[in-house]
């Protein structure tokens, strides 16, 4: 079971690698990072915070965009691509179980969504802590934005293997992956804002918004990486908002969103007649 | 019956409301080669698909090497080649290969000769993006013959096929049947597998309508052989009044009937003497065998 898995890990690794999907996230990482690093030093004195530390909390915004859109462009085309092309049908005449597939892919994404987030965000943290400085908070934020980001990544990655069963087509996956996207990234929070506007600090801003705001996966990072270090949620101003919460709600929702999605995954692919 | 490697029994799959098969049984023993034939959608790919497990039987029962289709134990004993086969360009042949290998515990060191023998050793570390159809359709036969399987389902294999490569496909179907397989050759061609296969199962509108050697079905249809003769000119009416038959022109008249009637026929256009002067006999061909059963109108 583990060779198949592997088998396959190793082939769309290699098609990853091929296609310049590893090379475009990386340099789209880099980039952005780099830019909001050096754009975000700023308000460095004026806080008190190094500098690393305002480059986390940069990147951390830059991150719940870019990463669910980076994962969601790596695997739309997973199941339907290879449904079109007809090799999938192929693919399943061989001893390998559907489960196995989708986790070799998995495996192989991670691992280029892993890369494309070290090189990124290490770069930009390194020379941010060289010349800003950093401390020992500073280092473990930053671990912990690299780590928090793969998991955000690994949701939507598996959530983009749903899409990519059950609407049977790659351009078809592309748009409602896209769609996706725009909701749990954009429109979730804009909604709840409006709706705790509407609110007015009722009942629904103290005690229900701050668990839904948790249960969605960008959230939930986003809240992950602000609410464990104190200098951060002051640099990015987002003090509040987690108050409602105990502390492990953000990451045990991030943990499960993962796992959650790949069963969605793993169900949905269950019911692909190639 | 425990030597058919393949058994299909009163297979029947509906789709919607429209019955895609219906009530099929067909049986390939090991080391028999068996033809399917049909036209586009008789309904042969969704019988392939129902014995590799990937599309469920409404109705009916397919057992594969002794087991239920798509059972981790029928697809290590099952091959598969898909019409118009197409694997991810961005790789190489040898890696699609090495791909396949793994995931059927095959042994790795079979790659290489394999790519030769499909005559694929030149192309095998070149992108399968920039192969051509025939290729393709060579890289596809090569992972058939990675194991040694029980049932091999063949779909269309000579599609885009140059007639030396497909010649060399034959011999590769045949030695595959002589170590023991049972293999299921899918074709809308009779002239092409009717030298090649053992049996032939013709499907329309996804029904079998017949399942025998190329003799049985011959004898079975019943097609007339078709006589036309030239009278001379003028006595046209008087030839067609002695024989029957149609006008076909100002001056011929064409007669048909059954292959045992022949000779009979023959006779009694001989002894009309002058009155003929051009005689032609046309025999039913393969095609004509295949569209009489197939249910296409003859021309």
């Amino acid at each position: 079971m583990i060779n198949r898995v592997l088998a396959i890990a190793a082939t769309e690794l290699l098609i990853a690698v091929r296609n310049r999907w590893v090379l475009i996230a990386t340099l789209m990482m880099l980039v952005f990072s780099l830019a909001l690093t050096f754009a975000g030093s700023a308000p460095t004195g004026a806080l008190g915070v190094d500098m690393l530390t305002v480059s986390v909390a940069s990147m951390t915004t830059l991150s719940v965009y870019l990463l669910p859109l980076i994962a969601l462009m790596m695997s739309f085309d997973a199941i339907a691509g290879e449904t079109e092309r007809g090799g999938l049908a192929l693919l399943l005449s061989y001893p390998v179980s559907r489960a196995e597939i989708l986790v070799g892919k998995f495996l192989a994404h991670v691992c280029a969504l892993t890369f494309a987030t070290l090189i990124g965000f290490g770069a930009s943290g390194l020379i941010a802590a060289f010349s800003g400085g950093a401390d020992n908070a500073s280092l473990v934020a930053l671990m912990r934005l690299i780590l928090t980001s793969i998991l955000l990544g690994s949701v939507f990655l598996a959530l983009g293997y749903a899409l990519s069963s059950l609407t049977g087509s790659a351009s078809g996956a592309a748009g409602f992956g896209a769609a996706l996207w725009l909701v749990l990234v954009v429109l979730f929070d804009l909604g709840l804002l409006g709706a705790v506007v509407m609110d007015n600090g009722g009942v629904f801003t103290q005690k229900v918004f701050p668990w839904i705001m948790v249960a969605n996966p960008a959230d939930a990072f986003r809240l992950w990486n602000i609410s464990a270090t104190e200098n951060l949620a002051l640099a990015t101003g987002m003090t509040g908002a987690a108050d409602g919460l105990p502390i492990w709600a953000a990451p045990v929702s991030l943990l499960i969103w993962p796992i959650l999605a790949l069963l969605t995954a793993r169900a949905s692919f269950a019911r692909v007649e190639p | 019956m425990t030597n058919n490697l393949l058994a299909i029994a009163h297979a029947n799959k509906i789709r919607g409301k429209t019955p895609v098969l219906q009530d099929i049984s067909l049986n390939v023993a090991a080391g028999e080669r068996v033809a399917l034939l049909g036209h586009n959608g008789a309904g042969k790919t969704t019988l392939m698909k129902c014995v590799l497990g990937l599309t469920n039987l409404s109705a009916g029962n397919i057992s594969v090497a002794g087991v239920r289709p798509g059972s981790a134990k029928a697809r290590a004993a099952t091959v598969y080649l898909p019409e118009a086969v197409s694997f991810h360009k961005s790789l190489t042949g040898r890696e699609q290969l090495t791909l396949f290998a793994r995931l059927s515990g095959a042994n790795g060191g079979k790659v290489g000769p394999l790519l030769e023998r499909v005559g694929l050793a030149d192309a095998a570390d070149v992108r399968i993006g920039a192969w051509s159809k025939g290729m393709r359709q060579r890289l596809g036969m090569a992972q058939v013959m990675l194991g040694t399987p029980s049932v091999a389902l063949l779909d269309e294999p000579t599609s885009g096929l140059d007639p030396v490569s497909r010649h060399e496909l034959y011999t590769m179907i045949d030695e595959l049947a002589a170590s023991g397989t049972a293999v299921l050759i899918a074709s809308h061609t009779l002239s092409e597998v009717e030298a090649r296969t053992d049996r032939i199962a013709i499907m329309r509108k996804g029904a079998l309508v017949a399942d025998g050697t190329l003799n049985w079905l011959t004898a079975n249809a019943g097609l007339q052989t078709r006589l036309r003769v030239r009278a001379r000119p003028g006595d046209t009416e008087q030839v067609r009044q002695q024989l029957g038959g149609n006008r076909i022109n100002g001056a011929s008249i064409e007669l048909s009937c059954p292959a045992e009637h022949k000779m009979q026929q023959l006779r009694q256009i001989a002894s009309l003497g002058d009155l003929i002067v051009d005689f032609e006999m046309m025999q039913p061909g393969l095609e004509e065998l295949y569209r009489h059963y197939s249910g296409e109108k003859l021309q």
